[in-house]
């Protein structure tokens, strides 16, 4: 049986991680958005 | 952290997939599907990017419109067997924490959309979730049986706000496919909620078939299946689309009135005989795929 404090542990690690992956794929989208929106000249 | 508060699943951080399930991924689809051939259909064509943007940010704001739905009806959804298992009504999931995840992802979405499309397109995502959260959710759907006749225009809001963030204005062809989602709305639900009706009943939610009658939800759904079918091909006749939109609209239409002359026709009470509600019910989700899928297929045959 898993002990609560390593599923508050892996709880913890999965959401890091989908955080920072999250977090990543954000600053790449305003990237190029911000590329599209110099080229459209807005 | 104490032992005791490790056995309330609750007290742990929420698995990623019950955050995931609050954002009612399935609904989300049809949400942003209907979104995507807004902006397909519009006449402008934005870059990739910020059209990707766009329908992140519908699908953000559906999230949340989600999020914010089960957090106000945990103790709803835990009456009825078809929700009981969500995450707040299960208890694997803090209240407050669907609150805070709800409320951010909403803010999130109408601040992306207003710098990545347009203002417009924020605004007007901002009022389909304070529609659906405070007009639907809060006010109309635990007090009238009309609740998804009117809460029907917040999931009819994304082809326009597709619509509106390619082209920064309103127009009469995303109207007319706001008019379409908010007029199959109706059908659609009564059909559904025919067969899980006790369980809405346990829910004390006042739903069509559970105030009014079996027999009377039955006339309203054909009756509603009227006009929608008048919406879905109004398009063509007003020059709008093609004449493989026209054909198709009338084809797809009639199949729907002919099933829900069926259900009109229905006289069973029990949901093991309620086949033509549970037909009608999976044909009106195809419907109104097909229909937009056809209708951004016409618009770019024509171009």
């Amino acid at each position: 049986m898993v002990k609560p404090e390593d599923e508050v542990l892996r709880r913890q690690r999965d959401r890091a991680r989908i955080l920072a992956w999250l977090l990543g794929a954000f600053v790449v989208l305003l990237f190029f958005i911000t590329i599209a929106k110099t080229g459209m000249n807005w | 952290m104490p032992t005791a508060e490790l056995t309330n699943p609750a007290a742990l951080p929420a698995d990623w997939r019950d955050i995931l399930a609050l954002t009612k991924p399935r609904v989300m689809s049809l949400v942003v599907f209907t979104g995507l051939c807004g902006l397909l259909v519009a006449p402008v064509q934005l870059p990739l990017v910020l059209g990707f943007t766009a329908i992140l940010c519908i699908a953000l704001a559906a999230g949340s419109c989600g999020a914010l739905n089960q957090w106000y009806e945990a103790d709803i959804d835990a009456k009825m067997r078809r929700t009981a298992n969500r995450p707040l009504p299960a208890g694997r999931m803090d209240r407050q924490a669907a609150l805070h995840f709800g409320v951010g992802l909403g803010f999130f979405s109408v601040l992306l959309m207003g710098l990545a499309t347009n203002w417009l397109a924020a605004l007007m995502l901002a009022a389909s979730i304070l529609f659906y959260v405070l007009i639907y959710t809060v006010w109309l759907k635990p007090r009238t049986a009309q609740n998804i006749v009117i809460g029907g225009a917040a999931g009819a809001f994304p082809p326009l706000i597709g619509w509106v963030a390619a082209t920064g204005h309103l127009a009469a062809l995303p109207l007319l496919l706001f008019a379409i989602i908010f007029l199959w709305t109706p059908p659609h639900f009564w059909a559904l909620s025919l067969f899980v009706r006790s369980d809405y009943a346990a829910a004390g939610i006042p739903m069509l078939p559970v105030v009014a009658g079996i027999k009377n939800t039955r006339r309203q759904i054909l009756l509603y299946s009227l006009p929608m079918a008048a919406a879905a091909v109004a398009p063509w006749p007003l020059g709008l689309t093609g004449p493989i939109y026209g054909a198709s609209a009338i084809v797809l239409s009639g199949v729907f009135l002919v099933l829900a002359t069926r259900v009109a026709g229905n006289r069973a009470s029990e949901p093991a005989q309620m086949a033509p509600e549970k037909h009608l019910f999976a044909y009106s989700v195809f419907y109104l795929f097909a229909l937009f899928a056809i209708l951004v297929a016409d618009r770019w045959l024509a171009w």
